[in-house]
């Protein structure tokens, strides 16, 4: 079980993802520094969050071209895993890996709290320890979350169970209070089309072990880690 | 040597915050007539040793590659 952790300047989460994969999940983690251009034959890349680049001209927009990205690309091409939260999640949209944007949040603010989540119908292989309408509470802390797509390309992703989780209340039911960001749709993370690379805003690593408040986080990398049963 | 300007607007249908926060920011002070705000970016580019008839496609090939984001942006050159 191998797990590589995409390292840009300005990353700021890659410490928690590692920690989480390594001391918490039992994976063996590899960082990888953006220049380089071998991804250590992972079972599963993870893009974590930060400001890579100082999120100048936009967030994500830079890193999309480190040399490291094109093994992603190829990586992707090949059938390989992505995950990518936050700023991750940023960088998988300038990639076009996912569909959509993610803009500054509407009330305007860098929101940092804990929020709920539900699992939505999906086919995605990396939720499938999860179960539809199972809600987690998980923190985020982004000034630049606001999911945006087109309506065309929002039917798409509901019609073909891309949109893997909504920001909900505590019950579970999706209302303006509790969609933090203004997400269109309550969106708080998707998938590609073959449900292989998946990005989400709320941060999972930060909620892995009771002592820090939560281990919401915790079950949703257990489940994402559950594709290695399948490539191993 | 040519100059180059570029603004980057987002689309219609985006909604932009920031401009909006503005906007609420100008009423306050008075002024009333500050119907819509809408923020976007200006960037000037400087380029050294390009063919003239190629600036604008090559500040075009810029602006699609990294400058703007079609998803929710429009871009639009001036000079060139």
């Amino acid at each position: 079980m191998r797990v590589s952790v995409l390292l840009f300047p300005g990353s700021n989460c890659d410490r928690d993802a590692i920690h989480a994969f390594e001391a918490v999940l039992g994976a063996e983690v590899n960082g990888i520094w953006h220049k380089e251009t071998d991804l250590k034959n992972p079972d599963l890349v993870f893009i974590p969050g930060g400001f890579s680049f100082g999120d100048y001209l936009r967030s994500g927009a830079i890193a999309r071209f480190s040399p490291i990205m094109e093994q992603v690309q190829a990586y992707v091409a090949r059938g390989g895993y992505v995950m990518g939260v936050c700023n991750g999640f940023q960088i998988l949209c300038e990639m076009q890996l996912l569909p959509g944007a993610l803009l500054t949040n509407k009330p305007i603010k860098f929101l940092c709290q804990d929020v709920f989540v539900r699992v939505e119908p999906n086919q995605s292989p990396m939720l499938q320890k999860l179960t539809p309408g199972q809600v987690l509470r998980i923190p985020i802390a982004h000034g630049m979350g606001q999911y945006f797509a087109d309506e065309a390309t929002l039917d798409r992703l509901e019609g073909e169970g891309q949109v893997l989780m909504r920001y909900c209340s505590a019950e579970g039911s999706l209302d303006e209070a509790s969609n933090p960001n203004g997400s269109l749709r309550s969106i708080a993370g998707i998938c590609n089309a073959d449900g292989r690379v998946f990005g989400m805003m709320p941060h999972p690593e930060r909620h892995v072990e009771a002592e820090l408040g939560s281990e919401d986080g915790l079950i949703l990398l257990d489940s994402v880690l559950g594709i290695l049963d399948r490539v191993n | 040597m040519s100059k180059v300007q570029v603004i980057i607007r987002l689309k219609n249908g985006v909604l932009d915050p920031q401009g909006k926060t503005a906007q609420h920011a100008l009423q306050a002070l008075g002024f009333q007539e500050a119907a819509q705000v809408r923020i976007g970016k200006f960037i000037e580019l400087e380029l050294d040793g390009a063919n003239p008839d190629q600036v604008n496609t090559r500040v075009r090939e810029m602006c699609e590659k990294l400058l703007a984001n079609p998803v929710i942006e429009d871009f639009e050159i001036l000079g060139g």
